[in-house]
């Protein structure tokens, strides 16, 4: 028997997540959400204030996508992240099938590796789906127009859709160490549920952390604060630091998450099934 | 230089906590043995075959498949195949997209038997459905298939009749056997009895993770002893003159019969002629052999 490809490995982990509903819960929610935001804007006059952004959405279609990522940053975004990665493993060891599959010619560390990319490439096709469809939703309501930045300076809109599209890049850093973490709870619960929803509750309490006196200072390096590196793109002159932070704290996030679930996936006993 | 086995174990140890659910175990399936690992539930069959296919880490001792460890590369695994408990698969996916799988995962070489091994298990026709809607029966049968897709030297199944009906633990044996007959190795566990009386030769009896008996099947039923039944015209009579001799050892059974053993043929030839002396006549001496039951119980029920 030879040993197949960590490629062959993930084709296949792809092709399981095209076969199961939850997969579609998720892109459905991915797509329904931001129309349904667009179809809000159209319908009514008034503006989230508020936020970054906000006071342009009737002004340029650029301005929807970048609504999105805020908003989508308390949870929407890491739900949907959590849903794939959170039961990635969880539902092989629900299922029985971990044994199925680790009694092939394949490594268990392939079978680790292929299961984070397809939770990746997940959660990357989720945000740009999302953010796609907010863009295209956004242009036809409100018009392909200059969009300002957050210093104030007007972009010609197709510099803005390259800083849209540069946006949801740096945006995909923190999705990232969320599907990472969502990776560690499902291999580590072995519990579908309790990896998403625990996923989620860890998202929720770090942007909670900040708000308990004396905390305040943590509040660059939370995971919840990378959500909004992005912003840093859309300063005049463009603002590197957030990114670069966002990169090494996301990183300190993930790494150590990932490294610790590939360790209790080798070391595991596959009792399951 | 000789092969290694296709399965060699020795001091195989498992604990969790303060249970020992496999307690230094030694084994050995020699090539073409169709081999049953027999114990009631829970007597640590599945754990110590879990530890054999890699899946389990063993906290003490160490397994041999082919003379490669599981523990320390998947590479051990190649021309081994089976399943431990009921052979699961992705129930939203149908057979043949499962078997797919399974063989990319072997490296893809395996997609070109998927037709073959179908054939062999019978679910040809059923291929296109998914899996989630397959009978207990079925889904073993495709666990077989599964394994075929590797063209294993040494097949290991966990219980794979339970939960058949008959016909389906008929056709199960049946598949088992000509498998063997082909030349394949099989480790199979069982706690039905029956299923390793007719298909293995080579046994290995577990009772609460240590293992009871191992050696051929024939050399398990010598070893309990020939035992006769005896009816005669007088089973009083008949009873006296058994006691009185002391080459054989007598039950008295619930119908008024007797079962002895006798120390040797001579001391059945000699006992005949003392029972017709005292005017006991047979009506049936039969030897009989021990059933396989009999020595089981005997085995996992016994000396604590």
């Amino acid at each position: 028997m030879r040993r197949p490809s960590t490629f062959a490995v993930y084709r296949w982990e792809i092709r399981k997540l095209r076969a199961q509903k939850r997969t579609y819960l998720g892109i459905g929610a991915a797509v329904f959400v931001p129309l349904a935001f667009t179809i809000a804007v159209a319908l009514r006059p008034g503006e989230p204030r508020d936020v970054p952004f906000g006071r342009y959405i009737h002004e340029t279609g650029l301005s929807i996508p970048l609504v999105m990522l805020l908003f989508g940053s308390i949870w929407f975004f890491p739900l949907i992240t959590a849903l794939v990665a959170g039961d990635i493993v969880a539902n092989e060891d629900q299922n029985g099938t971990l044994k199925t599959i680790l009694t092939r010619s394949v490594d268990r560390t392939q079978v680790f590796a292929a299961k984070v990319m397809a939770a990746v490439s997940y959660a990357v096709f989720a945000v740009v789906l999302s953010s796609g469809v907010a863009l295209v939703a956004g242009l036809l309501v409100s018009g392909f127009n200059p969009i300002t930045t957050l210093s104030g300076q007007r972009v010609a809109p197709g510099e803005g859709l390259g800083l849209v599209g540069a946006s949801i890049g740096v945006y995909l850093i923190p999705i990232v160490a969320i599907a990472s973490i969502a990776l560690l709870f499902s291999t580590v619960f072995k519990n579908s549920a309790a990896a998403v929803v625990g996923t989620l509750m860890l998202s929720l309490l770090l942007q909670l952390v900040i708000i308990i006196p004396g905390l305040g200072g943590l509040k660059p390096y939370l995971l919840s604060t990378q959500f909004n590196s992005w912003q840093g793109l859309l300063r005049s002159p463009i603002d590197w630091d957030p990114v670069i932070r966002a990169a090494w704290v996301c990183s300190a996030y993930s790494i150590p998450a990932l490294l610790i679930a590939l360790v209790v996936f080798l070391r595991r006993d596959v009792t399951g099934g | 230089m000789t092969a290694a086995p296709p399965v060699e174990v020795r001091g195989l140890t498992k604990t969790y906590g303060d249970i020992t659910a496999v307690d230094n175990v030694d084994l050995t399936v020699e090539a073409g043995d169709v081999f049953g690992y027999l114990g009631p539930n829970g007597a640590g069959k599945t754990t110590s075959m879990r530890m054999m296919l890699g899946l389990i880490r063993p906290t003490g001792g160490e397994v041999r498949l082919f003379g490669r460890d599981p523990q320390d590369s998947i590479s051990a695994l190649e021309g081994v195949a089976g399943f431990v408990e009921a052979p699961r698969f992705y129930p939203y996916l149908d057979a043949l997209t499962n078997l797919q799988l399974l063989a990319s995962l072997d490296g893809g070489e395996a997609k070109k038997r998927i037709s073959e091994v179908l054939e062999v298990v019978e679910l040809t026709d059923r291929a296109g459905d998914k899996v989630g809607g397959y009978s207990h029966g079925m889904r073993q049968r495709l666990g077989i298939a599964a394994s075929l897709l590797r063209d294993p030297k040494l097949l290991m199944l966990d219980e794979p009749a339970t939960g058949l009906d008959p016909a389906g633990m008929r056709d199960m044996r049946l598949l088992v056997r000509r498998l063997a007959d082909e030349g394949m190795t099989v480790l199979l566990s069982s706690h039905l009895l029956a299923e390793v009386e007719e298909v293995c030769d080579r046994v290995a009896i577990i009772r609460k993770g240590q293992i009871a008996y191992q050696g051929r099947l024939d050399d398990l039923r010598r070893e309990a002893g020939l035992s006769y039944t005896l009816r005669t015209t007088d089973d009083q009579v008949a009873a006296s003159v058994v006691k009185g001799f002391d080459a054989v050892e007598a039950d008295p059974q619930d119908d008024g019969s007797l079962r002895f053993h006798p120390r040797d043929e001579q001391a059945v030839a000699e006992l005949s002629s003392r029972l017709t002396s005292a005017g006991a006549l047979i009506i049936e001496m039969a030897p009989r052999s021990a059933t396989l039951e009999e020595l089981f119980f005997k085995l996992t029920e016994g000396a604590a």
